[in-house]
């Protein structure tokens, strides 16, 4: 689909195409509840929507919030002022009051929230009674309820006040609700149409709610009903995971890693084992162990855990092992932001482990991606019998969108060169079945025969120590070198062999003013800033990497040779990636935007710090935007 | 015990013991108890006639760490501290091999002690034989979280001052199913308690007493062989709890009084005051496996082994049908 930009399509349309609402509270109130009430209406309304969530590292009571836009083009990424926000509480109103349009609303209950306590509050938003508690009251008299029971209806209430201004029909909410309550909770549609009922007449009563500025325009040419997905990055993974035959995932509970490990437990019909070790050293060694046994394998961690699987992998690479390691990033060092979003491992992922070893490490971009390289993980692990890295982050991890059904066809498994004892020899006699297999046997691509236990003939041994061909301790230098450098050669075909696409991909037109260079999650925002950057008569493309180690240096420096002006966009503080390319190449990137608050990057900060660079040519630029 | 293999290949001859030394040899000091281990993993596997490729004896960092390279068998030498969890992750996928793992006492109980915890939780079907001489042998003789408090062999520079790990205790407190003690030098007793536990249905230890001759000049071969006092005579240092008619076997795992009184003795056993060692079986229950209590929880399990489980077709494609996965996520 060719993106517009939203002001030639409003202008197109003649009314709002895109929204961005929010809601926030305490933790655990419902704030998650309601956002995914809204995420489903506006996808049943037949918008895209894209949702941002941001959380503390606590159970209940400090304030999260959930940021979701709905768009009538396809979104992946999230804009910065909002144009509604929905409260439960005062902190909600004071901290983000002052984030909303010209023109915008803000529903509250004025119980809780005194309007002049809200600092930078644009006089012109328009502010909506909800009465909460009075409209629970009245539905737990109709119904014949405990009101205490009814009041997670405030989700409910919120998002149907919401839809009211924004002009989407009821309709959409009870198809929301029909596929969040289905089978035996079918009651509670009932349930909660009354309070949208109430809640959506509620506003009706304001004379002014259909002149509201940012009305949402009925979606011009939906997709059809049930043709899209609404997900996130973790699931995404997951998924993959159990395309790609993986069957043992292992890990130790952290943020926001375990949230993949949760779906995968709640999914028991695929026989993968879901296993909590004692800590990250027993996750990444049991995927040592079994995945010598053939059996695919990985753990998923996030920053801490991965660091304490350091020797693990090393161990991994010293005897070719396909292991898979998740390291769904997060804010670091140390414990860090541990419910925030930052790219800041990757310098780390391609040196962990002391010594040398080749190691893969790729990153996703998107949701796609991120099944894509779930999925392909196993047969680059099993392919070049190495461990492979896998950085998501949180911003992938927790963030939900509506996306096209993933590609399924034309997939295929890579067990790469295995061992096969039937075909390989006869075992008429007991020595033959009990024989020695040259396990590291010397060859041209790097990649031997892996025999696997249970295999007659297949006996070999692993050690951590360099090792001969057929695994025992070695000191002597000749084999030292044969062996390192076949383990390195394995590099040289992957290379050679992964399509280019999966290495790194040019997005956006080759004339560009400007190329941006970005990895993982910060696709969205460029890809979505593109075309409005080229209505500001800014042509920009953007090089985005997947594959960091080895690197793929041939293509990356013909594409940055061939720039104009090169910026590099990243969710840390040094522009790892950025450092990365010139140290491969020697090309350094001049313009860097960071961003290390622990907030992702958005559309409008892309937009604006692009337009900066060009009209400035600023070198550096720190972005800032977020709670 | 393995579950019942799937292999197509059986033994066509007796396996002797002497076919299950690999080709590379010991580079162990004289008199080293890991010779007396060796050989008898080696009695023990040939007396069983377990078919070495269904064999898979993880070690982990040390002298003893070697062990895996000199038996005829699937091997892998891992890292200090993590046999137990390669052990346990092989051992998870392929329920269907015999998983043995080695280690000496700094190995398992000290950097390794985190897994050591948590695999007796797990009671995953499987055997770890912990070589246990008190020392850090090829560091040149550092002090192993089994070396009693005040001792002091010739590598110490002072008397050490560190409470030692009662193996046993922690062991019977994590949920070991076999807790059974033999000595290096006693390869009757050895072979025979390996074989038990590698038979017996759960996570079994195996702590092996064990001279080392070059940095242990306390615990040495004449020390264990020396006669002590005990209630008035003289009596063998090391003694069969047998043959005084001591059973540490639960007849009825179901039988919470029996549980406790079997535990009760065996504890009094493990803090036993006499100066000397009781070998043998100080504990043993049957109780579910994690692969049985798996099975409870994922039904596609119950007849099939997560590495038997089918992904892909003769051509490679992938066979995982994702549509319940979808049907959730779908608007």
């Amino acid at each position: 689909m060719t993106a517009m930009a939203p002001d030639a399509l409003k202008a197109a349309i003649g009314a709002q195409t895109e929204v961005n609402w929010m809601i926030g509270g305490p933790q655990g109130t419902g704030v998650d509840s309601s956002a995914t009430l809204f995420l489903r209406t506006a996808a049943a309304a037949g918008y895209y929507v894209f949702g941002k969530r941001e959380y503390h590292s606590n159970i209940k009571g400090k304030h999260s919030y959930f940021n979701v836009r709905a768009s009538h083009q396809y979104i992946r990424s999230s804009v910065d002022p909002i144009d509604m926000l929905a409260t439960f509480d005062k902190e909600t109103a004071t901290t983000h009051g002052h984030e909303i349009l010209k023109n915008g609303a803000l529903i509250y209950d004025p119980k809780v929230v005194k309007l002049e306590d809200i600092e930078g509050l644009d006089p012109s938003v328009k502010t909506y009674v909800l009465d909460y508690d009075g409209m629970i009251k009245d539905m737990a008299e109709e119904t014949g309820s405990n009101p205490m029971k009814l009041t997670i209806m405030k989700n409910t209430l919120a998002v149907a006040a919401s839809m009211a201004l924004y002009g989407v029909p009821l309709e959409a909410m009870e198809r929301a609700f029909i596929g969040l309550f289905p089978g035996k909770k079918a009651k509670l549609v009932e349930l909660n149409m009354l309070g949208a009922k109430k809640a959506y007449a509620a506003m009706q009563q304001y004379a002014d709610v259909n002149d509201f500025e940012y009305r949402l325009a009925p979606m011009v040419n939906a997709p059809k009903e049930n043709s899209r997905l609404l997900m996130n990055g973790a699931t995404a993974s997951g998924l993959g995971k159990l395309k790609a035959g993986c069957r043992l995932v292992t890990y130790y509970s952290i943020t926001p890693a375990v949230d993949e490990c949760i779906y995968l437990e709640g999914r028991p019909e695929y026989g993968m084992v879901v296993m909590q070790c004692e800590d990250e050293l027993s996750a990444m060694n049991m995927v040592n162990g079994a995945a010598t046994t053939g059996m695919r394998a990985a753990t998923a961690t996030s920053g801490p855990g991965f660091c304490l699987m350091a020797e693990g992998i090393g161990w991994a690479g010293m005897n070719e092992v396909p292991a898979v390691i998740f390291n769904y990033q997060r804010g670091g060092p140390s414990t860090g932001l541990p419910t925030r979003s930052e790219q800041a491992d990757l310098m780390f992922a391609v040196n962990i482990g002391h010594g040398e070893f080749p190691r893969v490490v790729i990153a996703p971009g998107d949701m796609q991606e991120c099944f894509e390289d779930s999925f392909d993980c196993f047969n680059i692990a099993e392919r070049y019998q190495t461990p492979v890295m896998v950085l998501p982050d949180k911003v992938l991890a927790n963030n939900t969108q509506t996306i096209d059904f993933f590609n399924e066809v034309g997939l295929k498994i890579d067990r790469g060169n295995l061992f096969t004892p039937t075909t390989d020899k006869p075992f008429e006699n007991v020595d033959a079945a009990i024989a020695t297999h040259t396990r590291f046997e010397v060859t041209e691509n790097g990649q031997s025969r892996r025999s696997l236990p249970g295999q007659p003939g297949g006996i070999h041994w692993l050690t951590g120590d360099e090792h001969t061909t057929i695994g025992h301790i070695t000191e002597d230098p000749a084999i030292r070198m044969a062996q390192h450098e076949k383990r390195y050669r394995k590099m040289e075909y992957l290379l050679k062999e992964l399509p280019q696409d999966r290495q790194f991909k040019l997005y956006g037109p080759a004339d560009a003013d400007i190329t941006v260079v970005a990895w993982g999650a910060t696709k969205g925002p460029v890809l979505d800033a593109m075309p409005l950057l080229e209505a500001q008569g800014i042509k920009v493309n953007m090089l985005h990497v997947r594959l960091f180690s080895p690197f793929p240096t041939d293509g990356v420096e013909k594409i940055l040779k061939a720039s104009k002006k090169l910026v590099s966009i990243e969710m840390n503080m040094t522009s790892q990636l950025a450092r990365l390319i010139r140290m491969e190449l020697g090309i350094l990137i001049p313009h860097k935007v960071v961003k290390y608050t622990g907030r992702p990057i958005s559309q409008t900060e892309v937009i604006s710090s692009l337009t900066d660079i060009q009209k400035n040519g600023t070198e550096r630029i720190v972005l800032t935007y977020g709670h | 015990m393995a579950t019942s293999a799937p292999s197509p290949h059986t033994l066509s001859a007796p396996l002797k013991a002497s076919q299950l030394k690999s080709d590379k040899h010991p580079d162990w000091c004289v008199g080293c108890g890991d010779f007396g281990i060796t050989n008898a993993v080696q009695q023990a596997l040939a007396s069983m006639q377990l078919p070495p490729w269904e064999v898979y004896f993880f070690t982990g960092v040390g002298c003893s760490g070697k062990t895996s390279h000199y038996v005829q068998a699937y091997g892998a030498h891992t890292l200090h501290g993590r046999s137990l969890a390669f052990a346990s992750g092989a051992k998870l996928a392929n329920p269907h091999l015999t998983v043995l793992v080695a280690g000496g006492d700094g190995d398992g109980y000290g950097i390794g002690a985190g897994h050591f915890v948590h695999a007796g939780r797990r009671n995953l079907d499987m055997t770890y034989i912990v070589f246990d001489n008190e020392v850090y042998g090829l560091t040149k003789g550092q002090a192993a979280p089994t070396l009693p408090m005040g001792d002091q062999p010739k590598s110490l520079a002072a008397p050490h001052i560190t409470q030692p790990i009662n193996p046993f205790a922690l062991a019977l407190t994590c949920g070991y199913t076999f807790i059974a003690r033999s000595y290096a030098y006693d390869a009757k007793h050895l072979k025979a308690t390996i074989q038990k536990a590698i038979e017996h249905k759960g996570m079994a230890l195996i702590d092996v007493l064990q001279p080392c001759p070059t940095y242990n000049d306390l615990r040495t071969k004449e020390f264990f062989a020396e006669e002590v006092s005990f209630e008035g005579t003289k009596v063998p240092r090391v003694y069969y709890m047998e043959d005084e008619g001591y059973n540490g076997v639960v007849s009825n795992p179901h039988d919470a009084d029996e549980v406790n009184a079997k535990r009760k003795e065996a504890f009094d056993k493990i803090y036993s005051q006499e100066e000397r060692t009781g070998l043998g079986v100080y504990y043993q229950v049957e109780l579910p496996t994690y692969h049985e209590l798996l099975k409870q929880n994922m039904p596609v399990l119950r007849d099939c082994a997560p590495i038997d489980l089918q992904y892909y077709d003769a051509d490679m494609n992938p066979t995982t049908d994702l549509t319940s996965g979808w049907s959730a996520l779908i608007v």
